[in-house]
């Protein structure tokens, strides 16, 4: 008899991966509503697999799963702890919800015969980032984060029915993107060349006793630029705006909550789990790269922001400004820090999913998000307007909500370290957030509504209890903080653990 | 490609051959050198072949693009099931020792199932991915060559 709880953490990858091309076959037959019912029952699945993996590494620490029954470090390893628990919860949980959201925005924005297609990409890019954040192998991270990217890159080009601009996005996206995971893949030659493992935590033993070595260094570098790229590290950003502008609704609440976010987990992973601060100019690198940049991410994302009209495009340039943030916290490098940084994985996904998914709203019933086309709407939708809007105070940082918590963490995290200037960097950059909130709040309360339009009705009760969803989880982890705050600072402490 | 008599016959003559040669590089791959990946591209392009020499259309009638949707799924189900079946035969994922009643018959078969799925995704991937481009534009007439 199978005990099936010890699979769990091959299913919740295994699962979505055969159901993508079981969807492709539904081409046969059944209907794309079957389609979107079989993308539901398995992104719930994978979200259960995933409370109950977090739930097993709280009570009884690291799993590792051995696939095919081969024992790492020669075979591929799942290896499950706090960090990465905590991440497959963001992913699997921000997929459950927005796939009820999905149903009613997917037929209006995607063409019917290709909505099967569309499905079975959205579960690859879920399998994807369920492997990348699961896996104990390096190269498995690389051929997994090529599963959702170029699922992604798909899905981001089917945005096309409703702007033709999706496909520049798209390649764009598709080019860099590629650029990113050759630049991790060859970092990743570097490291087996020299080490002949990709084990990660062979890796890590074994490059304590190779902090000279210059191909280590050069596949550090590799390895650290690719990262930055995939996650839209300013000046790496480029590819981003366009990419969550164009996309599908569906897709933007997705990918603005998940993948960026991803990238960063991998990014932890390498310096702090493989690299291990085994050779100087890590922190070095963390200083004087990652602390400028970030620092000039947040300026240059919400002074971005401010200046844009469209409105999904004014929130992925907000996406630009709030990565900045998460790299600050890893770059301070200390506990409190690096749990900001986790907990701003985890509350800027509640935050930008509840954001794309009002937005998503607002192309249901008006088409084209222009700053004009919303005059005047707060009144007339308002219950879509007034989760923006509570959304938008997260992002913000008020008190209650989860945007608070992360930006209060980090404050400490700075205190920590006493790097002062940096408060009332992080503090103006919250004053900018409240411009382009403030921005959208004037058009959409204050300004009439143009006379010709025809009244707005607001959007279905389906659309509504997926956002409102995430915006109670905004104020419920707001407020009863402890839980993430506890999660993110037990992760902090196994990443730093590995220092020497 | 009506007027291109060599052509014709030779690739009539040389695409029962890249298929049995597909065949070879697929089943002992597991012996020596080759795979189902490598196999699937060589079996593809007996069918690329015969698309470019005889026309789309005619290619389209071998193998129609029905199939093509249907193929390309089924080698994946095909990896995944195999490595579903070792679990609930008891092992992890992907696990071919419980597979049959000894580890060595278990591994054999397992790699067996699992290359055969690669190469039936690779080979209709390929063919698909000449049909997109194929089918966009408006075939050369004989009297252009």
């Amino acid at each position: 008899m199978t005990n099936w709880l010890h699979h769990i953490p091959i299913l919740i990858v295994a699962v979505p991966l055969i159901s993508a091309p079981i969807c492709v076959l539904f081409t046969f037959g059944a209907n794309r509503k079957a389609a979107w019912l079989w993308t539901l029952l398995v992104s719930w699945f994978a979200f259960l697999c995933a409370i109950y993996l977090l739930n097993h590494v709280l009570e009884n620490g690291e799993i590792s799963y051995h696939l095919g029954s081969w024992k790492p470090p020669l075979g591929i390893e799942y290896r499950i702890d706090l960090i990465n628990a905590f991440v497959l919860l963001i992913v699997s949980g921000i997929s459950a919800v927005a796939i009820p959201f999905g149903r009613l925005v997917v037929d209006r924005e995607i063409e019917p015969d290709r909505q099967i297609l569309f499905y079975t990409s959205y579960l690859l890019c879920l399998t994807g980032l369920l492997g990348v954040t699961i896996t104990g192998d390096a190269f498995n991270i690389f051929v997994f984060l090529e599963i959702s990217s170029l699922s992604s890159y798909v899905l981001i080009a089917m945005g096309v029915r409703s702007d033709r601009r999706a496909l520049t996005a798209a390649y764009n996206y598709l080019i860099l993107g590629t650029v990113g995971a050759t630049f991790f893949v060859i970092g990743l030659g570097f490291l087996y060349m020299v080490t002949g493992t990709l084990n990660i935590m062979d890796l890590s033993d074994r490059l304590m006793q190779l902090a000279d070595n210059k191909a280590v260094h050069a596949g550090y570098a590799f390895i650290i630029i690719g990262l930055a790229l995939k996650m839209a590290l300013f000046p790496m950003h480029v590819w981003l705006p366009n990419s969550y502008t164009y996309a599908p609704s569906l897709i933007s609440i997705f990918l603005a909550a998940t993948a960026t976010k991803v990238s960063i987990y991998v990014l932890l992973r390498f310096l702090f789990t493989v690299f291990g601060f085994s050779f100087d100019f890590i922190p070095l690198t963390l200083t004087f790269i990652f602390l400028p940049l970030a620092i000039i991410a947040i300026f240059f994302g919400s002074i971005g922001a401010i200046f844009q009209t469209n409105i999904k495009r004014l929130f992925a340039y907000s996406s630009v400004a709030q990565i900045g943030y998460i790299v600050i916290g890893i770059a301070l490098s200390n506990t409190i820090g690096l749990a900001a940084a986790v907990l701003h994985i985890f509350n800027h996904a509640l935050i930008k999913g509840a954001i794309f998914m009002a937005a998503g709203c607002l192309v249901y019933r008006v088409g084209k998000l222009t700053t004009d086309s919303i005059r005047g709407l707060g009144k007339e939708m308002p219950w879509t307007f007034s989760a923006l809007v509570l959304a938008g105070l997260s992002l913000i940082g008020i008190p209650t909500t989860v945007g608070f918590i992360s930006k209060w963490y980090l404050l400490l995290g700075i205190m920590e370290n006493g790097w002062w200037p940096l408060i009332p960097l992080i503090v103006i950059g919250s004053l900018l957030a409240v411009v382009y909130i403030w921005k959208i709040i004037e058009v959409a309360y204050f300004f009439p509504a143009p006379p010709d339009r025809a009244p707005v009705s607001e959007v279905p009760i389906e659309l509504l209890i997926p956002l409102w969803i995430l915006i109670g989880c905004n104020f419920y982890f707001g407020i009863q903080a402890d839980i993430t705050i506890g999660i993110a600072k037990e992760a902090a402490t196994i990443l730093l653990d590995n220092r020497p | 490609m009506r007027h291109h008599l060599v052509l014709r016959v030779i690739s009539k003559m040389l695409i029962p051959f890249i298929l049995l040669f597909g065949l070879y590089v697929q089943f002992h791959g597991d012996f020596g050198p080759g795979g189902g990946f490598q196999a699937g591209v060589i079996f593809a392009a007996a069918f690329i072949l015969y698309a470019l020499v005889f026309g789309d259309d005619q290619a389209r009638q071998v193998i129609p693009d029905k199939a093509l949707i249907l193929l390309v799924p089924l080698g994946l189900i095909l990896y995944a099931a195999t490595g579903f079946y070792g679990l609930i035969l008891g092992g992890n994922f992907l696990d071919y020792n419980v597979l049959l009643d000894s580890p060595k018959a278990g591994q054999h078969i397992g790699i067996f199932l699992v290359e055969l799925g690669v190469g039936i995704t690779v080979a209709a991937v390929m063919i698909s991915i000449f049909r997109a481009y194929a089918g966009r534009t408006r075939a050369i007439d004989d009297e252009d060559w």
